[in-house]
């Protein structure tokens, strides 16, 4: 399932997450190359957030390993730890902007903890920048982040998870609450920076066309592990009830008929 | 526009800048200085680079724009990346606009006038839609009276509040016996201690640092739970559903603290007593039997009133501030914690003034 050409960025072997008696995941693996973006799909409750969590060493798994850019995340001190977290950006499905802090102030945050080097002038163009690249006007920097509408709070979480030109970006349901416009609009702002800054992206969603539109290959979590990983082609050959239900229920195929529609015009 | 020259030029005169190896964020600081110290006009070799992130490129371009520099020896995808960072030129401002100190004081105060004006508006607004919530209560209170609230409410203000509120009453009263008798004890007077005991914890300290209690324990998480409540959207919910924020949140909370403010301070009054008399029993050899006998004859049963008759008034005034801070809290998570200290001091202060105020009226009834 894996290409042959596969640089591995992170790579999850037999994780196993549990909360008390409910088991989460048992067995999990999961690889994702270098370059790509991997959309991960499964019911509500199958813990795709959990599986971030453990990828970015919020949450500690039970058993299993877990590595990001050719790093063991398991066990680390929080030193070693922040050499990894220099690399990567993450968007939180609610945005998690500090809400004391402009939104030009959050973009800040992490450049002035890893470059505390970096001088005003400097600094401010710097997030004035990634505030344009993440899809905001200019006048949305000085704004508090309860001034934002919900797809603004999105590409002002983008602009942050961008502010250490990281090499890999994860993102938790990136269009979930956005209207189609503003979705495809974000799903479009992805796909060209993941072309330009060559970034590899992990991408949780439910949104059936941001999964046609930008995933490379898709992951399939259900029954507690990834069941399966391919393009959607791939997977529509697989004979798995639940994921012919997700593709080719009425939403699904939709969908894809959307994208059939806008790859031949 | 900046001009983004990648062909090899002539440099006779003026800087030029050579980086090798990689240029990113992580040299960021220092090429930025190094490229200020350099003098104009200055050209800017990159052919010895390796790798460029945006933060380098954006160095490089905001060099062109303000000095007009010159770019030399960069690769397809460094004049690509160049022109795109180019794209995202927006200035934006970090912070919002601020005028000038003085005007920006006076603006201030202003502002400070204006919101205390609207606060004192808004209270008597909310004081308003708080007796009309009771008067809905009242008139219907079968359906409308929410007994499971109240009663756990009782559970969380009073029931659980005894043992911080007793073991304080208890402290405070060995510490008044305890000042008290060293200072009689020069007029050889050890034995009005226990007047001392009893007037004061009864009429005025158990009332009133059983309410600074309350309003620390219970006055700030009104605030803070009704607050979040805010942010999270639920009081709205709740208005949509047609359930009333002021039924449902301020009046369980509201009878709450007025019926367990008597109840408190008469147990606060308890405990005091109760801590005074030990120490007189441990370090004046003055008997329980004794101690109990003059506190019976020298306490009137009128300071037990006053001390009564105040509490549930310092709770209506605790859980008045607490959800009306509550419900003005809008937009972010630090303005609950603004609001709950406010709702505190606010509640401790009026507190204080009104035990001011009683202390004159029952004086001048001739309650002495």
């Amino acid at each position: 399932m894996t290409p042959k050409d596969c640089q591995p960025v992170i790579t999850v072997r037999g994780l196993k997450n549990a909360f008390g008696e409910q088991v989460v995941h048992e067995g999990l693996d999961l690889t994702v190359c270098r370059g790509e973006i991997l959309g991960v799909v499964g019911g509500s409750g199958t813990g795709k957030s959990v599986l971030l969590r453990s990828i970015i060493g919020l949450q500690v798994p039970e058993a299993g390993e877990v590595e990001v850019l050719g790093e063991n995340m398991i066990d680390r001190t929080e030193d070693e730890a922040k050499n990894i977290r220099r690399r990567w950006g993450i968007l939180f499905q609610n945005g998690a902007l500090f809400s004391t802090l402009t939104v030009a102030e959050n973009v800040e945050v992490p450049i002035r903890e890893y470059f505390p080097g970096i001088q005003p002038p400097l600094l401010d163009e710097i997030a004035s920048y990634k505030i344009a690249m993440g899809g905001l006007p200019a006048d949305a920097g000085p704004k508090f982040p309860a001034e934002l509408s919900g797809g603004m709070v999105k590409r002002a979480g983008l602009a942050r998870a961008l502010a250490l030109d990281p090499e890999l970006l994860f993102l938790d349901e990136p269009t979930a609450g956005l209207d189609p416009i503003a979705a495809a609009a974000f799903d479009e702002l992805i796909l060209s920076l993941q072309k330009r800054l060559e970034l590899t992206v992990f991408l949780i969603t439910h949104d059936l066309d941001t999964l046609h539109a930008i995933c490379d290959r898709v992951a399939v979590i259900a029954d507690r592990k990834v069941i399966a990983v391919g393009t959607i082609p791939e997977l529509l050959a697989l004979d798995h009830p639940w994921i012919q239900e997700y593709f080719n229920g009425p939403r699904g195929r939709n969908a894809a008929q959307s994208y059939e529609k806008g790859a031949t015009a | 526009m900046a001009d983004l020259n990648t062909q090899e030029g002539d440099h006779p005169h003026g800087s030029v800048y050579r980086v090798a190896g990689a240029l990113t964020i992580t040299r960021a600081a220092t090429t930025q200085r190094e490229i200020d110290a350099l003098p104009d006009p200055l050209t800017i070799d990159l052919s010895e680079i390796h790798r460029m992130d945006t933060v380098g490129a954006w160095i490089v371009y905001r060099t062109v724009r303000d000095r007009k520099a010159k770019v030399i020896g960069a690769s397809r995808d460094e004049v690509s990346l160049l022109k795109e960072v180019a794209q995202f030129d927006a200035p934006t401002k970090v912070h919002p606009e601020e005028g000038r100190s003085f005007v920006l004081a006076l603006r201030e105060l202003g502002q400070w006038v204006v919101e205390m004006g609207g606060t004192l508006v808004g209270l008597l607004g909310f004081f308003g839609a708080t007796l009309i919530g009771f008067a809905n209560v009242i008139r219907r209170p079968a359906r409308k009276f929410r007994v499971n609230a109240v009663v756990q409410r009782f559970d969380v203000v009073g029931v659980r509040a005894l043992g911080i509120i007793g073991l304080m009453s208890f402290l405070i009263g060995i510490v008044i016996a305890q000042q008290g008798s060293v200072q009689l004890a020069q007029f050889g007077a050890e034995v009005y201690t226990i007047n001392l005991i009893g007037r004061i914890t009864v009429r005025e300290l158990g009332t009133l640092m059983t309410a600074i209690m309350v309003a620390g324990r219970s006055g700030s998480a009104f605030a803070a739970q009704i607050g979040t409540m805010k942010i999270t959207e639920e009081i709205d919910a709740m208005r949509t559903i047609g359930v009333s924020p002021i039924e449902a949140l301020v009046i369980p909370r509201m009878i709450a603290a007025v019926v367990m403010m008597p109840l408190l301070a008469f147990w606060a009054m308890v405990m005091s007593l109760l801590g005074g008399g030990v120490f007189v029993w441990l370090q004046l050899g003055i008997p329980p039997t004794t101690y109990v006998q003059r506190l019976n004859e020298v306490i009137p049963l009128t300071d037990m009133w006053v001390g009564i008759i105040k509490a549930p008034v310092f709770g209506f005034i605790i859980a008045l501030a607490g959800c009306f801070q509550g419900m003005l809290v809008q937009g972010n998570s630090e303005e609950v914690g603004t609001r709950t200290t406010t709702a505190v001091v606010q509640s401790i202060f009026l507190v204080i003034v009104l035990d001011a105020v009683f202390a004159v009226f029952f004086s001048s009834i001739g309650w002495v």
